[in-house]
């Protein structure tokens, strides 16, 4: 049996999904964006067009959520299925967007340059817990201005596994368009085996920003898969109680839904989100609070019973370095993930809310989400009787090691964790130097980045990719992007 | 009953309760007492309760919230007789904050108003994607000695530098103190722009606010 958490009951979740239909008709939604604007009013919903507030029936929505496949896959850069979005499968990748990077050497926060991040795409590459890649880290070393854009070029140069990203511009998701194309070898190609899936975020309380709808607008037009990040701050931009919260997200996500639907009946959108609840002392967004993950739970709990695939920023801590406060908010957070079967979980890797990756953490989240997976695949009955024959073969001897049905099942009875988790004796972890968690994550972490084999990208699309990025780049006044590191 | 009735103001603006704080401030002007000394011995000695209470981690954001907002509530009856003695209140200083243009992040910024409202600043907050030009045209209009400028993404921070530079474009520059502030704003952005001040979170931005304004 696959253990599972069911936070709220299934009469809660019925009146949330009410509300948030009501929401969408009083107050409504803001929209600042002319397209979803014009698609709203075409579909029959109340648009004032000054105000932009959209009223939005309960019908519409309903049937956004209707076309709204409840399943699609993302494909690694060999065309295979990686990424199953639908159902309760439950995948991982790294948190994103980080504005710092916790240095390796000095354990203190930097602005991330090329050679970080590329050294963070190929760590992802080489942990297998991870299933996906994400846009990580913002560089400081171009223009601000495609900052969204440089983190996917650099990721395709060096990627296999699929990859969560995002713009932060109208007109640079267009150069990212053209780099998933060139990679996939075609717009429909593309959109027949994504690669990618775009972040979209809608602002609380109940605000689409131009931006982020054009966004979303413009990857269900081309067929590239979108990924609600609705974002209530309880207490702050939204309710203070936590069931109250999720009725915000789920009307937000409701619009959401809705407009992508408009611009594309059957476009891939995925219900997802980054709650938090509001610390009321420093006035800060916790995403290792318990309440944090209470909501991430209870909205997908929502979500799954619309019938629509699930994601959630979980499994990050607030901490500002590798210490014992990120290892108890990740392991809590990413451990409900899995109980909760969300799709797409992100966050491994992050400190400091969610401004800050960290190499280390990322190796040792690597294991936490080891441990959530060997959880959810739950205690099966492997033999019939459970124990009878097993204990009375070897009736009082205690000698399990040397019994064949012990080699046959040990690796897929425990999970086995890297060197980065301690269990030896206390003699030996002294003659091994006395190392913390962060030394061997560290060295676990130079390990795999030696393993790493470069991706076969050819001459040509290498030569494409950098010219579609420095075309970009030019236009905000960088001529020459940083050179990319060998391997 | 005098002195009854500033202790009554005073616990109706420490709890925060806005409509109490309100009546009993209307009562305390009608029954002759001199607005100064409500706001002396009422509404200062609130905050600064208020302020420890914070401080000492009884109170929280919320109750600061409450209580800037009752002694606001209660400056608006008051102001208008001080206007009547032609006298003023000499607060910590006038504050003008905002989200620059292009940014909609509030909640930083308007966490950063309601600690300097709660710590003696007037404040006008104008809200998020404010445009450049608003941040002068009310720095005209208030003559604040202070602007506060909150950018949360990386391409917004650019507009910072851009009001700075605006500042500076309508004589300006040289009256007003600016600090900066947002998730990726850091010391050497304040001073690669020419900002006064950066400060990393609301409570710092009080202290960098007080030390600008030269009352800290």
């Amino acid at each position: 049996m696959r253990p599972k958490l069911q936070i709220l009951d299934d009469h809660v979740v019925s009146k949330v999904i009410d509300e948030g239909f009501q929401l969408l008709l009083d107050p409504g939604v803001r929209v600042h964006n002319q397209d979803a604007l014009g698609l709203l009013a075409e579909a029959g919903a109340e648009v004032d067009f000054d105000s932009q507030i959209a009223r939005i029936p309960e019908w519409i929505a309903r049937q956004a959520l209707e076309s709204a496949p409840g399943e699609f896959h993302l494909y690694d850069l060999n065309g295979s299925p990686a990424v199953r979005y639908g159902g309760d499968t439950v995948q991982f990748d790294p948190g994103s967007a980080a504005i710092s990077v916790l240095d390796s050497h000095s354990q203190r926060q930097r602005p991330p340059i090329t050679a970080d991040f590329v050294r963070f795409v190929k760590l992802v590459e080489m942990l297998p817990q991870l299933d996906a890649q994400s846009t990580a880290m913002i560089c400081a070393d171009v223009v601000e201005e495609i900052g969204d854009l440089y983190r996917l070029y650099l990721a395709l140069n060096y990627m296999r596994k699929p990859i969560v990203t995002g713009a932060f511009r109208k007109d640079t998701w267009w150069t990212m368009k053209e780099m998933l194309v060139a990679v996939a070898g075609g717009e429909e190609a593309l959109a027949e085996k994504p690669i990618a899936v775009f972040d979209v975020c809608p602002s609380p309380p109940l605000l689409w920003s131009d931006l982020t709808c054009q966004n979303m607008i413009d990857c269900a037009r081309v067929g590239i898969p979108s990924e609600l990040v609705s974002m209530p701050l309880a207490g702050a931009t939204a309710p203070v109680t936590l069931a109250a919260a999720v009725v915000q997200h789920t009307a937000e996500c409701l619009s959401g839904v809705t407009i992508c639907q408009l611009a594309r009946s059957g476009a891939p959108i995925v219900w997802g989100g980054s709650p938090a609840v509001f610390d009321m002392r420093h006035g800060t967004t916790p995403m290792g609070a318990v309440g944090t993950w209470m909501i991430d739970c209870a909205y997908v709990q929502v979500g799954k019973s619309l019938g629509l695939p699930t994601h959630a920023y979980l499994g990050m801590s607030d901490s500002k370095i590798v210490d014992a406060q990120a290892g108890l908010e990740s392991s809590g957070g990413t451990i409900m993930a899995a109980l909760a079967g969300v799709n797409m979980v992100s966050g491994a890797g992050m400190l400091d809310f969610e401004s800050c990756q960290s190499f280390e953490k990322l190796v040792i989240d690597a294991e936490i989400i080891g441990m959530a997976r060997r959880l959810i695949q739950g205690i099966e009955v492997r033999d019939d009787p459970i124990a009878l024959t097993l204990i009375r073969t070897l009736g009082h001897r205690a000698d399990y090691l040397a019994m064949p049905h012990t080699v046959e099942w040990f690796q897929r009875e425990f999970y086995i964790p890297s060197s980065v988790v301690d269990r030896g004796s206390l003699d030996a972890w002294e003659k091994a130097g006395a190392t913390s968690a962060l030394d061997r994550a560290r060295a676990r972490g130079a390990e795999l980045l030696d393993q790493y084999e470069p991706r076969p990208v050819s001459d040509k699309l290498a030569a494409e990719l950098r010219k579609i990025a420095t075309h970009a780049a030019r236009d905000f006044g960088m001529d020459e992007l940083p050179p990319l590191p060998e391997g | 009953m005098s002195t009854e009735l500033l202790l009554q103001i005073r616990e109706c603006v420490v709890k925060g309760d806005q409509a109490a704080a309100l009546l009993l401030v209307q009562q305390a002007l009608e029954s002759g007492l001199e607005p100064m000394q409500i706001i002396d011995e009422g509404l200062t000695p609130a905050m600064n309760v208020v302020g420890d209470k914070f401080s000492c981690g009884e109170y929280f954001i919320p109750h600061l919230v409450m209580a800037a907002r009752a002694m606001q509530s209660a400056m608006k009856v008051i102001e208008p007789e001080l206007k009547k003695r032609h006298q003023a209140f000499e607060g910590a200083g006038t504050a003008v904050i905002g989200t620059v243009h292009g940014d909609i992040h509030e909640i930083g910024k308007s966490l950063v108003g309601v600690m300097l409202s709660a710590n003696g600043f007037e404040v006008h907050d104008l809200g998020v994607n404010v445009p450049v030009e608003a941040f002068v045209a009310k720095v005209q209009e208030t003559g604040a000695g202070l602007v506060g400028l909150s950018s949360l993404l990386t391409t917004t921070m650019v507009v910072q530098r851009k009001v700075i530079q605006a500042l500076e474009g309508a004589g300006l520059r040289d009256r007003v103190k600016v600090m900066v502030g947002g998730a990726p704003v850091k010391q050497g952005w304040a001073d690669e722009i020419g900002a006064d001040g950066y400060a990393e979170d609301a409570t710092s931005a009080v202290e960098l606010a007080k030390r600008l304004a030269g009352k800290g």
